[in-house]
């Protein structure tokens, strides 16, 4: 069982969003980044299922230098290799093109990742992904067990789930509880160091939908508070000052 | 040139968010001044409820009856779809964001060589290219993005723009598809949906709980404020965690991103990763025991006070005033 878990280096959920170069670059200045917290999810059940049917599990990421302590972090965790596409993730297909070059390259069985990247949110490329290899793809995946090449999952839909089963090879795109985070080891940061993490270009340049420049949301005005015992004032207020009721 | 339009059924209805795309579809063909809006609807479906899409916008509603749509298998929805863009010969793909539309629009995005943007936060603007506002790092960002492709998919948010709805009615016209076993090959053997609620992605009114309701027996009156307002209920992720709440209901950055007119908010402190997933809703109401909360930064009304005392006496209030 070869498994492929593809991970995002993205700002830290409590991040300050701020741009840079005339609103066309995102700053990081005191920006901590991180692994996606859906990444997280899907390589925790990675690890897990890796564990289960004994087989390899390598982590990929399509980034620049910068994102390395990302992969290591990967590798202490769990992770057995790792690959980094050498290039800026420029857009969702221009991401999902290198992963399905990766994934065909290594023939992987099973190919996880979070359900969407928390800094462009766009929740795609598992699907680009499955359709450029003809492989089902599935999300978002909460919960995922396998049994032979049958996978059981769950996948969230507005109010409720549904029940899935398919065959390998598949890709599913991850989200809590189908695993809980794992935070590595002292061991596992240690053995990080020295797992491979294989540097490969880009086999393609394509775009199709590059953002250009940024914004940030006008400011909020400061909070109207009424007083406890005048809950109808409230009331009062959303019907005719806010006019949302 | 017509434009396509993805509208999702739930038991046989179309959904909200869907006929919001038809809308957004609608105004694009007006602002493009070229053709008309055409939408393909998947599964068994009355042709009343097919009609009604034309209130929305669309001219013509395409129909693919094959019941074994009636289901949300990913691949053959999308082979669906992209039989449909290629019979009307369309350039544009409109959906609504939802966990189907997100899983389809993907796969669509390659079959069809088509630039997908998703989030999209309002209509594009079309001078020096085709340039699309979604929204980035969960809410807090927006960025311009210009699709290159020819042809292009968006992926619309909630309250991109307004609903239309006038008396038309759509032409309702069989299509049919050709779908091989392959794309059927992955089965659904279940589903599990809440019934007779408003479903919180959908809703225009949320009303959330935190762990400051202390326990799942204390949900009563936060779904009597909701059952008031007609408004969805949600929760922060411990309450999901701790099991208090299904976890379909957990607001935030890794949870459901709402976008309602109203959100209410009772016993939540209003962390950073919460916010991300209201912070699209219009007008924020903020109820908790602790002034110093951060919620409250984020808030457009707010009562300091205990919410077991505050939330009976706001229904209360609310029931008065209707
Ligand atoms: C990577 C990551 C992702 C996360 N994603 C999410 C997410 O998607 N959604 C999410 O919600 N959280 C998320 N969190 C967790 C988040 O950081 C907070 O821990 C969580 O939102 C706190 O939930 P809470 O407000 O219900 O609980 P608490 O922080 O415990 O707040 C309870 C509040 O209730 C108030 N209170 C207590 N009693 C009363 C009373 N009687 N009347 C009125 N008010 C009362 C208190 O003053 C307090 O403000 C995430 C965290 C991380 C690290």
């Amino acid at each position: 069982m070869k498994i492929l878990v593809c991970i995002t280096h993205v700002p830290d959920t409590t991040s300050k969003i701020q741009f840079t170069a005339n609103n066309t670059k995102f700053d990081p200045t005191g920006v901590q980044f991180i692994i996606g917290p859906y990444d997280d999810y899907a390589l925790a059940r990675a690890v897990e299922l890796r564990d289960q049917t004994g087989g390899t599990l390598t982590a990929l990421n399509v980034g620049e230098a910068e994102t390395e302590p990302t992969l290591r972090k990967a590798l202490a965790i769990g992770a057995d290799d790792a690959i980094r596409v050498n290039s800026f993730p420029k857009d969702s297909f221009f991401v999902a093109k290198q992963i399905a070059q990766v994934a065909k390259e290594g023939s992987y069985d099973l190919i996880l990742m979070g359900r969407e990247s928390i800094d462009f949110n766009g929740g795609m490329v598992h699907g680009m992904v499955g359709e450029l290899l003809g492989m089902p793809s599935f999300s978002p995946v909460m919960k995922l067990e396998l049994e032979g090449t049958t996978v059981k999952m769950a996948r969230e839909i507005e109010g409720g789930k549904e029940q899935l089963e398919a065959q390998l090879p598949l890709i599913a795109g991850c989200q809590e509880p189908i695993a809980e985070w794992k935070i590595p080891n002292m061991r596992g940061i240690m053995s990080a160091r020295t797992k491979p993490l294989v540097v490969v270009e880009p086999t393609s340049q394509e775009t199709q939908a590059e953002a250009s420049s940024f914004q940030l949301p006008p400011a909020k005005g400061s909070v109207k508070l009424v007083d406890k015992d005048q809950v109808s004032e409230l009331v009062r207020l959303l019907k005719n000052e806010a006019k949302v009721l | 040139m017509s434009i396509l339009v993805y509208v999702e059924q739930a038991a046989g209805k179309i959904k909200k968010t869907s006929l919001e795309a038809v809308s957004y579809a609608f105004a694009l063909a007006q602002k493009t001044g070229e053709g008309s809006v055409v939408a393909i609807a998947l599964g068994t479906i009355d042709s009343q409820e097919l009609a009604s899409v034309g209130e929305a916008g669309a001219a013509k509603v395409l129909h693919a009856s094959d019941e074994r749509l009636n289901a949300g298998v990913i691949q053959a929805h999308a082979t669906a779809v992209a039989q449909a863009f290629q019979a009307v010969g369309a350039n544009t793909l409109i959906l609504a964001k939802s966990s189907l539309g997100d899983a389809v629009a993907a796969r669509l995005a390659i079959k069809l060589d088509a630039g997908l943007v998703s989030n999209v936060v309002e209509l594009p603007r079309l001078e020096g290219g085709f340039v699309v506002k979604r929204s980035i790092y969960t809410g807090k960002a927006f960025a311009d993005t210009t699709i290159t492709t020819s042809k292009k998919i968006l992926a619309i948010k909630k309250n991109a723009v307004d609903q239309k709805i006038d008396g038309a009615k759509a032409q309702v016209e069989e299509f049919a598809v050709t779908i091989s076993a392959t794309d059927f090959a992955s089965k659904i053997t279940a589903t599990e949906r809440a019934t007779g609620e408003v479903l919180l992605p959908e809703a225009d009114i949320v009303v959330s709980g935190g762990r400051g309701m202390k326990g799942p027996e204390n949900w009563g009156m936060i779904e009597e404020l909701a059952h008031t307002l007609g408004a969805a209920t949600g929760c922060s992720k411990p309450v999901s965690d701790i099991g208090w709440r299904p976890h379909h209901e957990h607001v935030g950055q890794t949870g459901v991103k709402v976008a309602p007119t109203l959100y209410i908010a009772v016993g939540i402190s209003g962390a950073i990763q919460h916010l991300a997933g209201v912070n699209s809703s219009k007008c924020i109401v903020v109820i908790n025991k602790d002034p110093e909360a951060p919620f409250f930064k984020a808030a457009d009304y707010g009562i300091v006070g205990d919410a077991f005392e505050v939330v009976p006496q706001l229904t209360a209030a609310l029931k008065a005033a209707q």
